[in-house]
């Protein structure tokens, strides 16, 4: 698609039409005060070659990778892209301003959503799944929103280990339609404590998030029945959907949404955005499901084809009426999922998930021999918490100067974990790099 | 799409202004939309029913129906509680289209007030009304 600006003659009779002077006429119901006067305080222009010399020296005081050996996930992840990536991504038939809909002229890039849309349920073991979203934290949001609508109830439980960001995105979604949002404690092994939604009244949902921000698995088989017993739905959310690639997904553990996260699917990392949100849900919750949906369908003729579905409950068409404000997606992120998903394979998958645990063990291993405590005993996958004490703060200032990063201070988000770090192994880990934190830290 | 000289509009029904009909069966009565708003919508794809024992007031929305073009509303034409919901439109919603008054019912209410019956519209009235938009 190309952008084709107007000629100053094409405005000017544009602004005849309508029987205006000026461009700025079209603007004269915004009240004075909130125009800005005068122009955008910035810096003189630089030439081509200034402005490169000015962003290397911007770029030499960040602590990335691989210059550091960062041991930090949390929600944002480190993994190898396959270059076939990067170039399928840059062909100009994806990488469009807009995502092009209509299905006349846009068979391509509906089909590339709808195989994307395919690989998503087959990874987390859901029945449908849309277009995608803006990332993790809204794509949870939306999922209780969702359950509010099917059914009819105004308060929802959230694990208190789900990613204190999406948490924040909870509250700002939730707050203003006045809905009750409960926080669930967790327990000593790191995981959540379920038993409290047996007395909950009036519960739309129930949202866990596994690997939850501990780390840990959470056990989603034995949540399923006291959630569903207090005829709220399960809502699981993630941050890591590799650990799907080893662990049992959230469909044949109950979950009756399902959505997360999946940066790590060939998305760098790039100062934490854009992100991708994935969410799918059972098919008999379809008509609720917020975003966009391409279905397969036959032409006239009886030739297949894809085509956007169920969008007459979509904001352009129903309005304030419709199933939720989300009439988007975030498709070329959700490209780069599925051609990551359709390059790396389903045993690749596999091999990857593996790999990240087994690495992450073998750290977690070498940190507990070193005589430091893994305060939390249920399986992870490839984050972990170790204590590391309260003094440790000078050591991981020192760290820092060598250029490894020892993980994210957790006390911030729980002050009850003070001395204690999340620390993230993946496949771009080398061994000598764990060996040296481990000699670093013990000594 | 249909003239409207060409509208099934029956007598043994009374209409409202949204486009439903009402049809008094002894006591209880029976409610769906009129042939007007089954053509205007096109093929009826989807019908999300109220459940059994939940009360209206006239005017409120008691469910949706999802056409090829548009998800639509679905008025109460008169206060009362559902006694009974079409549950062959959960598999057949084309029964609508095919035939609005008689299989295409959408749910049976117990009025809670009788006279209401009377502020809605006879046939010809709604006629009237039609064509008065036109």
């Amino acid at each position: 698609m190309r952008y084709l600006p107007h000629t100053e003659d094409d405005i000017n009779s544009m602004l005849d039409a309508v029987g205006a002077e000026h461009m700025d006429d079209l603007f004269s119901m915004i009240p004075a005060g909130c125009k800005m006067e005068g122009s955008l305080d910035l810096p003189e222009a630089m030439t081509e070659w200034e402005l490169n010399t000015f962003m290397d020296g911007l770029s030499v005081k960040m602590a990335t990778s691989p210059s550091y050996k960062i041991f930090v996930g949390a929600g944002s992840y480190n993994h190898y892209i396959p270059e076939s990536i990067s170039y399928l991504l840059g062909r100009s038939e994806f990488s469009t301003a807009y995502t092009p809909y209509q299905p006349e002229i846009s068979q391509g890039t509906l089909q590339a959503i709808y195989e994307y849309q395919t690989l998503v349920t087959r990874l987390l073991g859901m029945e449908v799944a849309n277009a995608s979203m803006y990332d993790g934290a809204s794509a949870l949001a939306e999922a209780l929103l969702m359950a509010i609508r099917i059914t009819k109830r105004r308060r929802v439980a959230i694990s208190r280990l789900i990613h204190p960001y999406f948490r924040d995105a909870i509250r700002t979604y939730l707050t203003p339609g006045n809905y009750e949002i409960v926080e669930l404690p967790y327990l000593e092994n790191g995981r959540t404590d379920i038993t409290g939604v047996a007395d909950m009244e009036n519960l739309a949902a129930v949202a866990i998030q596994s690997p939850n921000f501990l780390g840990c698995m959470e056990d989603l088989s034995s949540v399923e029945k006291p959630v569903h017993e207090t005829g709220a739905l399960f809502v699981l959310s993630f941050t890591e959907p590799l650990a799907y690639g080893l662990f049992k997904n959230p469909g044949c553990q109950g979950a009756d949404i399902a959505c997360g996260e999946a940066q790590s699917f060939g998305i760098p990392q790039s100062f934490g955005g854009p992100c991708l949100g994935m969410f799918s849900c059972r098919m008999k919750h379809v008509r609720n499901m917020p975003g966009r949906l391409v279905g397969k369908t036959t032409d006239v003729d009886g030739r297949p084809g894809f085509v956007l579905t169920l969008a007459t409950r979509e904001q352009h068409i129903r309005r304030e009426k419709a199933t939720s404000n989300i009439c988007t997606n975030n498709s070329l992120c959700a490209l780069a999922s599925a051609m990551y998903m359709a390059s790396v394979g389903g045993t690749g998958i596999r091999e990857l998930a593996s790999l990240n645990r087994d690495k992450a063990e073998y750290l977690k291993r070498g940190l507990r021999d070193a005589g430091l405590k893994i305060p939390f005993a249920s399986p992870t996958f490839n984050e972990f918490v170790v204590e590391f004490g309260k003094g440790f703060k000078d050591t991981y200032a020192a760290l820092f100067k060598k250029r490894i990063v020892a993980g994210i201070p957790l006390a911030g988000w729980y002050p009850e974990l003070s001395g204690h770090y999340l620390l993230c192994v993946t496949e771009t880990t080398g061994r000598e790099d764990m060996d040296a934190l481990i000699e670093e830290v013990q000594s | 799409m249909k003239d409207i000289e060409e509208l099934f509009l029956p007598d043994d029904v009374r209409y409202t202004e949204t486009h439903e009909w009402v049809r008094d069966d002894d006591g209880s009565v029976l409610i769906g939309i009129n042939d007007y708003a089954q053509d205007q919508l096109g093929d009826i794809v989807f019908v999300e029913l109220p459940e059994v024992g939940a009360i209206f007031e006239k005017g409120e929305e008691f469910g949706t129906l999802e056409s090829v073009k548009a998800v639509s509303e679905i008025n109460m034409p008169v206060s009362g509680e559902v006694i009974a919901v079409n549950e062959a439109l959960e598999q057949t919603p084309e029964l609508i289209n095919q035939e609005p008054y008689n299989d295409g019912w959408i749910i049976e209410v117990r009025l809670d007030d009788p006279d209401e019956m009377q502020t809605l519209m006879s046939s010809s009235e709604y006629l009237e009304m039609l064509k008065g938009e036109g």
